[in-house]
């Protein structure tokens, strides 16, 4: 923001210091962005030794917290010289990309910039501190444009978290849960991770076409991968079991822990339509019996006929 | 539109050919009850196959068809219907679930075969989806 020159007299408050100032904000951030880009060198060690004194960033090493901390700065610096914040939303969410997967937290994140900001502020202090009013207006320059920055950053990291978070989602929701064929005519849906209604709704679809392609007698259910089950998922189970009856195939559902097994006593789930077994073993077991197969070990089957 | 009622050796095979209104099906169901006697047959297939939607009055029907042909001492297994419309039905809660039910016409001549089998040799554990 642009000051006019020759305002009333200075008033105590920082808005009418800012007014009355002979220098315009532009000039005197430029002024201080040349005092930045003097003291480089100094401002990031003493920079760096702050980050690691506060123990921040111990994720990377020294040198990748150097590299890191130049390039902030001179972002920074630019930020503060042109005041558009757009470069540096760009870098802050490049730079998320490759820290978020090493583990760094969103306070460190924060810590740093606002390390940055004090180290900065201290430097300012020092130089301006002969002339307490123009350190004053310096620091009217200085504090929106910093904190302008330090919220960029911040909301940078986090977007990029909750991008992550978004996409995961989305790759969980979007996990095609396989129909796997394991004997002619024996289906297996191994059911895996949080099931809501919509990917309820996805799984039974998938499973009726493959009985359908497949020509299933028998498919066997396996929820050991199920953390939870709740009235949802559980209605799901029956509504499975019976569109599957519908279509001629026989439901074996298998995997419930006990934990589940109690959750759905206690709400109450009408559960008796359901064919259960033990785990995915026993299921498959049982499909085969019902398929009419019978698993012989060739060690105890009694030896083949020798042909002459 | 009338529905075509074939006889297969023991069975008889209604193979619907088109949505049917809710006259079409009492008389599907009539015609049935009423040659499973005239031809002494053990087995009734409905093939619902070309039904893209069955309402709680078609449900129903069927289901009370299974029960009249069972009272004149016959098996009734529905086939053919389609995943989407198990699962509507399902979630309107018409789970026909007193019916026998298999994937297609081979499927359900396969449970027929099954059951007269079983029911020869005298034990009632043959078949597979009757209740």
């Amino acid at each position: 923001m642009a000051q006019r020159a020759g305002e009333p007299p200075r008033s105590m408050s920082s808005r009418g210091e800012r007014s009355q100032d002979a220098q315009p904000t532009a000039a005197l951030l430029s002024e201080l962005v040349a005092h930045l880009r003097e003291n480089r060198t100094q401002l990031r060690e003493e920079w760096v030794r702050r980050i690691t004194e506060s123990r921040l960033l111990t994720a990377m090493t020294k040198d990748e917290i150097f590299a890191e901390a130049t390039s902030v700065f001179d972002n920074y610096v630019e930020v503060l010289e042109t005041g558009s914040v757009e470069a540096l939303q760009a870098y802050a969410r490049n730079l998320s990309e490759r820290i978020i997967p090493r583990g760094v937290e969103t306070h460190e994140v924060v810590g740093i910039v606002l390390l940055l900001r004090d180290v900065l502020a201290r430097s300012l202090f020092k130089k301006y501190q002969a002339d307490f009013g123009l350190l004053n207006r310096v620091l009217d320059a200085y504090e929106p444009a910093a904190n302008r920055i330090a919220n960029t950053v911040a909301v940078g990291f986090v977007q990029e978290r909750e991008r992550i978070i978004r996409q995961q989602q989305e790759a969980i929701r979007e996990l095609s849960t396989p129909v796997l064929q394991v004997r002619e005519r024996l289906l297996i849906l191994p059911m895996i991770g949080v099931v809501d209604s919509q990917r309820a709704r996805q799984l039974t679809e998938q499973l009726l076409r493959g009985i359908r392609s497949n020509r299933a007698k028998v498919v066997v259910m396996d929820i050991t991968g199920v953390p939870s089950v709740d009235s949802t998922v559980a209605n799901h189970l029956v509504q499975t079991v019976e569109a599957s009856r519908l279509l001629g195939a026989t439901v074996i559902v298998t995997g419930l822990s006990p934990e589940i097994a109690q959750t759905l006593v206690t709400i109450g789930v009408d559960l008796a339509k359901m064919n259960t077994v033990g785990d995915l073993q026993g299921g498959i077991e049982e499909a085969e019996r019902l398929l009419g197969y019978r698993v012989v070990n060739e060690a105890e089957a009694p030896p083949p006929v020798e042909k002459e | 539109m009338q529905v075509p009622i074939l006889k297969q050796r023991d069975y008889l095979i209604a193979s619907i050919q088109s949505a049917l209104t809710d006259a079409d099906l009492l008389r599907l169901r009539d015609d049935l009850v009423e040659q499973v006697g005239r031809f002494r047959s053990r087995g009734v297939i409905v093939d619902v196959t070309v039904l893209d939607v069955m309402d709680s009055f078609a449900v129903r029907t069927l289901s009370a068809l299974a029960h009249m042909i069972k009272l004149r001492g016959a098996e009734t297994v529905i086939v053919g219907i389609q995943p989407e419309v198990a699962f509507a039905m399902v979630q309107l809660g018409l789970t026909l679930s007193t019916v026998a039910t298999a994937l297609d016409l081979e499927e359900g001549l396969v449970y027929l075969d099954a059951r007269a089998t079983s029911k020869q040799r005298g034990d009632r554990r043959g078949g597979r989806g009757g209740r």
